[in-house]
C-alpha cells in the first residue's frame, strides 16, 4: 500500500489551513534549534578558522582523508565480495537435506550474527595470532570480521530468496531430469540473487559504517586518518569528525538510493525482493 | 576459568553486561517512540513533517554510530552543554542512551513504514470511507496490523541495538567489550576463553531472542 | 612440535648473522657498520641486526602523539622517530629503509611477539609483566605520570583530584593507576587522547593524566599556548624503553650500545631539540646506568 496517498484524503479548504499552521510553526520550530545549535557552536568557538583551514588544504586531503576514504572503500569491497561468497555457501550448506551439513551451517550463521563485530575483529587481531602462530595483518582482521559477519546476513537473506522462489519450478526442472545442483545454479540461485539485489547494496551500507571499526586495530581507514590522526595534527578533531560524517553520508546516501532504485526495478522485473532487514543494516555492533 | 576466578574480574564481567543491558533496555523503548513518531510524520500529510522524518533517516541511518556516539559527547554536552547528569558515569550512560536511540529510531521507523506497506489499500480506503481522520486510520486500522507484521523486523533492531550498545565503550563507559579489552590486555595469555566467554555471552542470550521474536511474529501474523 | 624444523634453521640463521655483525661492527658504537647494499643478508633471517643488515626495518611507532610520534602526511614525526633514526644509523642502515608502522598501546606485544615489527618505539614503558614477553633495550627516557590542566587551575598534586574529572585512555596504565589509587577522582575515558585535549580545552574534564612527557608535547602546541600546564609532580616512573623480540639479546646489547653513543656525541640532545625541545624544556641527561642488561 502506498502509505503517503492512501492514509488521508486530499487536503479540503480546512485540512489546508491546519497543515499551513503545522508547516509554519514546525518549520519555525526546526529553524529556531538549527540556529541555536548555531550559535553555540560559534560562542564555543567552534567557527574559528584555524579549526576549519585544515580542510582547505590539498595536503590534508592527499595525506589524510582520501587515503582513509580508499582504505574505507578497500576494506568493504574486498569484504563484500568474500562475504558474498561466505553468504552463498552457508545458505545452500543451510538448506541442504543432510543434517550433518545443515546443522553446523547454521550453527555458525547464528553465533557470527550474535556477536558484536567489535569483538569479532579484536578476537581475530589478538587472538587468532595466537592460534595460527603468525599475525593478522589490520585489513585482514577488519575483512575477516566483516566478512563472518555481513556473510552470515547475506546467507540468511540468500535462504530467504530461494525459499521465495516458486516451488513449482524447482518441480518443473526435477521433472525435466535436472539434479539437485543444476536446480540449485541454474533455476535458484539466479532468482535469489536477483532478489537480494537491495539486501546486497544496503549490506554495503552496513560494510561501509563497519570499517570505522578498523582504528581499533590500527587499521587505517577514514575514521583512524580523517579524525584520529587529523585530530592529532591540528586539535580539531569536532571538525575533523564533522567532515568525516558529512562524507560518510555522501556515500551512503548514494548507495541507499541506489539499493531504492534495485529495489524498484527488481519488483518491476515480477520478482518480489528479499525484504531489507532494518537489523541487518543497523549494523555488526560494537564501535561501529 | 582462571581469568574469571578471580572475583575482580568476574565482577568487572558481570557490570560489563549489566551496562549492556541498562543500555538496551533504555534505548529500545526511547528509540521505539521517537521510531512511531518518525514513522507517522513520513507518511503524513504535512509535506514538512515529512521533509522532517526522511531528513533524519537519511542522516542517522548512514553516519557510522561511533560518530553518532561521538557527537553526543562533543556536541550535545560539550557544546551545546546539555547535562544529563552530574554524575560523569551516569552522564556518559545518558549520552549514549541518546545516540543509540536517535540512530535506533531511524531504522524503527523503516521497519515500520515497511510494515505499513503490508496492509492493504482497501482497508485504510475504506477507514477513510467511513470518515476517520489521518491519525484514526493510522491509529485503530494500519499500525495494529502493521505492528504484527513488524514485529520480526523489529527483533531484529532490537538485537542489533543490543550489540551496539558496545560503542557506548567509545565515550569511556565500561561495559562489556571495554572490559574484555582490558581482561586480555592484562591476560594476554587466555584471549581465546575470554573471547569464547564474551562472545558466548552476547550469543547465548541473543540467539534466543532472535527465535523468540520468530515465533512471535509466526503466532501473531496478520492471517490474509 | 611441528615447528622445530623450521625455527631451528631460523635460529641458525640468525646465529650466524647477528654474529657476522657483530664481527663486521666489534662494538664501535656508532661506527660505520656492516655497510648497506653489500652482502644485503638472508631477507628470511629474523633478529634486528639481521633485518638492518637487510636494509630494512619495520618500526612501531604511536601515530597520534604530537611531540613523539605523530604521522603527519605520509610521513612520521617526533622524538621516538628520531631516536629510530639514531637506531638505524647506529645499525648501519639508511634511514629511508626504515618502515613506521602504526601501533596502538595494546598491540605492541603482539606486534613484536609475531613480528609484524622489528622494534617498537612508541612511548613503551618497561615494566616486569611486559618483560615477560619482549625484550627491552634502553630507557632512552625517563617519564613519569603527570596531570595536564588549565593554566589557572588549582590542582597541583594527583591527591587533589578527589570529585574532579579526570580524563585518560581507556585500558592505559596512567588510568588504572588513577582509578586504583586515587578513587574519589572521576575517569572520563577516551580511545584517543586527542579526544582528552578537546574536553579538556572545552573544561569537560579537569585534568588529563599521562605521561608527563606526552602532556609536554600536547602543552607545546601552539593552539593552547598559555591555554594548559604541566603540573611537574610525576608521581610514577616510566622508564620507556625499545621493544624487540625476547630472545634477540644481541640486537638488543647492540642498541644500548648505540644510545650510549647518542649519549656523548650529541645526537640524543639533537633528537630531543629538534622535537620536544621546541617547548623550551632543556634536553634530558640519558642516564646510561639505568639500561637494561637485555636478559
Amino acid at each position: 500500500m502506498n502509505g503517503e496517498t492512501v492514509l488521508y484524503d486530499h487536503p479540503g479548504p480546512r485540512a489546508k489551513v491546519r497543515n499551513a499552521i503545522l508547516t509554519v510553526v514546525f518549520g519555525a520550530l526546526i529553524l529556531a534549534l538549527l540556529y541555536w545549535i548555531y550559535r553555540q557552536f560559534d560562542e564555543k568557538g567552534q567557527f574559528t578558522k584555524v579549526l576549519w583551514e585544515p580542510f582547505l588544504q590539498g595536503d590534508v586531503w592527499k595525506n589524510f582523508i582520501l587515503p582513509g576514504i580508499e582504505g574505507t572503500l578497500k576494506a568493504a569491497a574486498t569484504a563484500m565480495v568474500l562475504a558474498l561468497a561466505f553468504g552463498l555457501i552457508f545458505s545452500i550448506g543451510r538448506l541442504s537435506e543432510h543434517r550433518w551439513i545443515s546443522v553446523p551451517a547454521g550453527v555458525v550463521v547464528e553465533f557470527f550474527r550474535a556477536v558484536p563485530l567489535l569483538l569479532m575483529i579484536f578476537f581475530i587481531s589478538f587472538g587468532v595470532p595466537f592460534l595460527i602462530d603468525s599475525p593478522v595483518p589490520p585489513f585482514w582482521s577488519v575483512v575477516i570480521g566483516l566478512t563472518l559477519y555481513n556473510g552470515s546476513v547475506l546467507a540468511e537473506a540468500f535462504r530467504a530468496g530461494i525459499r521465495a522462489v516458486p516451488t513449482g519450478q524447482s518441480e518443473a526442472a526435477y521433472a525435466v531430469g535436472m539434479r539437485k545442483s543444476a536446480v540449485m545454479r541454474h533455476i535458484l540461485v539466479p532468482q535469489a540473487a536477483r532478489a537480494m539485489l537491495p539486501v546486497i547494496v544496503s549490506q554495503l551500507v552496513v560494510l561501509l559504517k563497519d570499517t570505522a571499526l578498523g582504528y581499533i586495530v590500527s587499521y587505517s581507514e577514514l575514521l583512524q586518518l580523517g579524525v584520529n590522526v587529523v585530530a592529532a595534527n591540528f586539535f580539531n578533531v569536532i571538525q575533523a569528525a564533522i567532515v568525516a560524517a558529512v562524507l560518510y553520508i555522501v556515500v551512503n546516501f548514494a548507495l541507499t538510493g541506489l539499493a531504492n532504485y534495485l529495489d524498484r526495478r527488481t519488483r518491476r522485473s515480477g520478482i518480489k525482493p528479499v525484504p531489507v532487514d532494518q537489523g541487518a543494516a543497523m549494523g555488526g555492533g560494537g564501535n561501529v | 576459568m582462571p581469568v574469571f576466578s578471580d572475583p575482580t574480574n568476574f565482577d568487572a564481567y558481570v557490570s560489563g553486561f549489566l551496562w549492556i543491558l541498562k543500555l538496551t533496555g533504555a534505548s529500545a523503548l526511547l528509540a521505539l517512540v521517537l521510531g512511531v513518531l518518525l514513522a507517522g510524520m513520513r507518511v503524513s500529510p504535512v509535506p514538512v513533517l515529512r521533509w522532517f522524518g526522511a531528513a533524519w533517516v537519511n542522516i542517522f541511518r548512514n553516519t557510522p554510530l561511533t560518530l553518532i556516539i561521538f557527537f553526543c559527547y562533543f556536541g550535545l554536552y560539550a557544546t551545546l552543554s546539555i547535562t544529563l547528569s552530574d554524575d560523569l558515569i551516569l552522564n556518559n550512560f545518558w549520552l549514549g542512551v541518546v545516540g543509540l536511540s536517535v540512530y535506533t529510531a531511524a531504522f524503527v521507523c523503516e521497519a515500520l513504514r515497511s510494515g505499513i506497506n503490508t496492509v492493504p489499500a482497501g482497508q485504510a480506503e475504506a477507514a477513510r470511507a467511513i470518515g476517520l481522520t489521518f491519525s484514526q486510520t493510522l491509529r485503530i486500522v494500519v499500525l495494529p496490523q502493521a505492528g504484527r507484521a513488524v514485529i520480526a523486523p523489529l527483533g531484529s533492531v532490537l538485537i542489533a541495538l543490543c550489540k551496539n550498545t558496545t560503542i557506548v565503550g567509545t565515550i569511556g563507559l565500561l561495559e562489556a567489550s571495554n572490559v574484555m579489552k582490558q581482561l586480555i590486555n592484562d591476560n594476554g595469555d587466555q584471549v581465546i576463553l575470554i573471547f569464547l566467554v564474551f562472545a558466548g555471552t552476547f550469543a547465548a542470550v541473543l540467539i534466543p531472542v532472535g527465535y523468540f521474536f520468530g515465533w512471535l511474529a509466526n503466532r501473531l501474523a496478520v492471517k490474509r | 612440535m611441528r615447528m622445530t624444523r623450521v625455527a631451528a634453521t631460523a635460529a641458525a640463521a640468525v646465529l650466524a648473522l647477528t654474529m657476522a655483525a657483530c664481527g663486521d661492527d666489534g662494538g664501535s658504537g656508532t661506527g660505520t657498520g656492516s655497510g648497506t647494499g653489500t652482502g644485503s643478508g638472508d631477507s628470511n633471517a629474523t633478529g634486528v641486526i639481521a633485518k638492518a643488515a637487510s636494509g630494512t626495518l619495520k618500526v612501531g611507532v604511536k601515530a597520534d602523539q604530537p611531540g613523539l610520534g605523530l604521522q603527519t602526511g605520509t610521513s612520521y614525526e617526533g622524538f621516538d622517530i628520531e631516536m629510530a633514526k639514531i637506531i638505524a644509523k647506529g645499525l648501519g642502515m639508511q634511514e629511508s629503509g626504515i618502515q613506521y608502522v602504526t601501533t596502538v598501546s595494546a598491540n605492541r606485544e603482539p606486534y613484536i611477539q609475531q613480528g609484524t615489527v622489528d622494534l617498537v618505539i612508541a612511548t613503551y614503558t618497561i615494566n616486569e609483566e611486559r618483560k615477560t614477553k619482549v625484550n627491552f633495550a634502553g630507557p632512552y627516557f625517563m617519564a613519569g605520570q603527570d596531570l595536564l590542566v588549565p593554566t589557572d587551575s588549582t590542582i597541583t598534586a594527583p591527591e587533589q583530584l578527589a570529585g574532579k574529572k579526570v580524563c585518560s585512555v581507556t585500558g592505559s596504565t596512567p588510568a588504572k593507576r588513577i582509578d586504583e589509587k586515587y578513587q574519589g577522582a572521576q575517569l572520563q575515558l577516551f580511545d584517543a587522547y586527542s579526544k582528552c585535549i578537546t574536553a579538556l580545552a572545552g573544561k569537560q574534564v579537569d585534568a588529563v593524566t599521562t605521561d608527563d612527557i606526552i602532556l609536554a608535547g600536547y602543552a607545546s602546541q601552539p593552539q593552547f599556548a598559555g591555554k594548559f600546564k604541566v603540573v611537574g609532580k610525576p608521581f610514577s616512573e616510566e622508564p620507556y624503553g625499545i621493544g624487540l623480540a625476547k630472545d634477540d639479546k644481541a640486537s638488543c646489547d647492540k642498541i644500548n650500545e648505540i644510545l650510549k653513543a647518542a649519549a656523548t656525541d650529541g645526537s640524543y640532545k639533537a633528537a630531543w631539540d629538534k622535537t620536544l625541545g621546541k617547548s623550551g624544556t632543556p634536553a634530558p641527561e640519558l642516564d646510561t646506568s639505568k639500561f637494561t642488561n637485555c636478559a
